[in-house]
């Protein structure tokens, strides 16, 4: 249709029908209220009043002793939660693809499914579960370990400060390993059997056929799956909560920001919420979310090469 | 010969692998399903046995179901997980058709608006959220929880829906034009038929983490009343945290319907996942 045909026309107001639901509900809760805790960040009570101060909370956040301690606390735990998911979760999920899309195993769908299981049980039940797996009083971790005689290994990880974060983030990738597994399986999967036949002429199979052929066409995936898991990690908070409560212990070694901001908004044992501090903490999760996302849609996105079959 | 062996082994070292996988996968729910039959004498003697005649018993069921309103939270869950499926696939629906079907200015822009929320987290505006909600009276109901994860499926749901739209032919949709329906018929009678594999899709995936979520009942409904399934099994077993029959078979009764539903839907969701990967 042309240009001025579409001039002609009497306002379609289908369109803004059609389109008029999910815009305002969409607008009236995610956006506005985004940009509102953007803007609170920027406000502190005084006298019950509503202040403008700047980026003051910004500076009290990273440079106030108060606050800046259990700031850096909680990033840097959180940085170390996501490094553990990019070092485990997303090379064995990958592992774990290949080994399925081979077209001759059987069980296959088996295997899929099982494996998928922990990602759909809610935080409370994982959280719950592992805790009494790993519990000294109840025993079955250390009697397992005694079984393959390796019971000298065995502390309460959970309540060891120096073991606890590790080991919550290796149950979030028990948890979510299904995710990058299932993305790269279709990937996997989605390369056509001429390319894998060229391949095999050319005497390229197995491993090598995996490194070569297979590995950088599904790259982009891997892109997809690695951002999906940066913000899925700077965002958690549920798996932690529910395993360690609020405080994040054993002496905040598993606080990450998630649950700084929630004790922060909330308030806990005696200190007493702060909307302001809590938004300042929200705004800052944004920001580095936003940035890794930034960093992937401009940086790493457009340099990875897409093929089209 | 040697070829044959040899993928003989790799096939035998991949079984290997993913079979030990699926052991830690399913260990931790077995175990906590067949302990949750036991009594607390064998729950502690021998974790790992089944059930047999002497260590059966219900007392944690029984617990579970005088103390916790599970039924309650149970409704509520269900509740709030349906009504805001069922918005989030009609406004998604509706929303996708138009960036699809018309050619408007601003038709970009509205795209990449409504795709925003998919990278970025509806929790990070929980502040504001809680000072929405308390103005307009909504704290410690359903509908708070229903209008914010109605917010939290839309952008996923019109950018996987209005994709597949972007599919159907313009034929079929013309010559409902020159038979004179109007396009909301054209939308509901012809459209919306013919997307429903993909509602299914997003619909799973929609499901999911409402059905699980914790951070908003905590911080939006935490009233009893109001209390998710998720909420309410947190709370119980931080109460009953020494009673090992009570936490126990709370965590079965949790499990147990997502493992249902999650066999009878695995097929779809795992189709979904892996959507346009079947050839």
């Amino acid at each position: 249709m042309s240009a001025s045909e579409e001039k002609k026309r009497p306002v379609r107001w289908h369109i803004a029908v059609f389109l008029a639901p999910a815009v305002l509900v969409y607008t009236a809760i995610m956006i506005l209220p985004l940009f509102g805790t953007l803007q609170l960040s920027l406000f502190r009570e005084v006298e019950q009043q509503q202040v403008f101060v700047g980026f003051d909370n910004f500076r009290i956040l990273f440079g106030d002793p108060r606050w800046s301690e259990s700031f850096w606390n909680a990033l840097f735990n959180n940085t170390w939660f996501f490094i553990i998911h990019m070092l485990v979760q997303n090379p064995l999920g990958v592992l774990f693809a290949a080994l399925l899309s081979s077209p001759k195993l059987r069980f296959s769908v088996f295997y899929r499914t099982a494996i998928f299981v922990p990602t759909i049980l809610s935080f409370v039940i994982v959280g719950f579960v592992w805790k009494l797996i790993l519990s000294p009083l109840w025993g079955i971790t250390p009697d397992m370990l005694d079984a393959i005689g390796l019971k000298s290994l065995f502390a309460p990880w959970l309540g060891k400060p120096e073991y606890a974060l590790t080991t919550l983030s290796l149950i979030s990738v028990w948890q979510f390993i299904g995710i990058p597994m299932m993305l790269i399986y279709a990937a996997l999967l989605s390369i056509p059997d001429e390319v894998l036949e060229a391949a095999e002429c050319d005497g390229v199979t197995g491993m090598s056929q995996f490194w070569k052929i297979k590995l950088p066409l599904v790259l982009p995936s891997i892109g997809i799956i690695s951002i999906l898991t940066f913000v899925g990690n700077f965002n958690a908070f549920d798996l932690i909560y529910t395993a360690q409560g609020a405080l994040a212990g054993p002496n905040y070694a598993t606080d990450i920001l998630g649950t700084f901001l929630y004790r922060t908004f909330f308030g806990f044992q005696l200190q007493i919420g702060d909307p302001n501090m809590g938004s300042t903490i929200a705004s800052v999760m944004f920001l580095i979310i936003l940035a890794g996302v930034s960093l992937y849609l401009f940086g790493i996105q457009t340099r990875l090469r897409r093929y089209q079959f | 010969m040697a070829k044959a062996t040899h993928s003989l082994t790799r096939s035998f070292a991949a079984h290997a692998i993913l079979a030990a996988y699926t052991v830690i996968a399913l260990f931790p729910v077995v175990v906590i399903i067949i302990n949750s039959f036991k009594s607390r004498k064998a729950i502690f003697r021998s974790p790992l046995s089944l059930p047999d005649r002497d260590s059966f018993s219900l007392i944690g069921y029984e617990t579970v179901l005088a103390q916790g309103d599970f039924f309650l939270y149970f409704q509520n869950s269900l509740i709030v997980t349906v009504v805001s499926l069922f918005f989030v696939l009609l406004f998604g629906a509706m929303a996708a058709f138009a960036l699809s079907e018309y050619r408007f200015r601003g038709n970009t822009l509205m795209g990449l608006y409504l795709a925003l929320g998919i990278m970025i987290p509806i929790r990070l505006g929980t502040v504001a959220i809680l000072k929405l909600m308390v103005a307009s009276g909504l704290v410690n109901t359903l509908t708070a929880l229903i209008l914010v994860y109605t917010a939290q499926g839309l952008p996923l749901a019109i950018f996987i829906l209005s994709e597949f739209m972007r599919q159907l032919s313009a034929d079929l949709k013309d010559a409902g034009r020159i038979d004179g329906l109007s396009e909301y018929r054209i939308f509901l009678r012809l459209v919306l038929p013919l997307v429903r594999p993909a509602m299914a899709t997003v619909a799973v995936f929609t499901m999911i983490p409402i059905w699980n979520d914790l951070w908003f009942p905590l911080i939006l409904a935490p009233a009893e009343e109001t209390k998710t399934i998720t909420l309410g099994a947190q709370v119980f077993i931080g109460q009953f945290v020494t009673n090992w029959n009570a936490v126990l078979s709370a965590l079965s009764l949790a499990i147990l319907p997502v493992l249902v539903l999650y066999v009878i839907f695995s097929r779809q969701l795992i189709r979904g996942i892996t959507a346009g990967a079947v050839k």
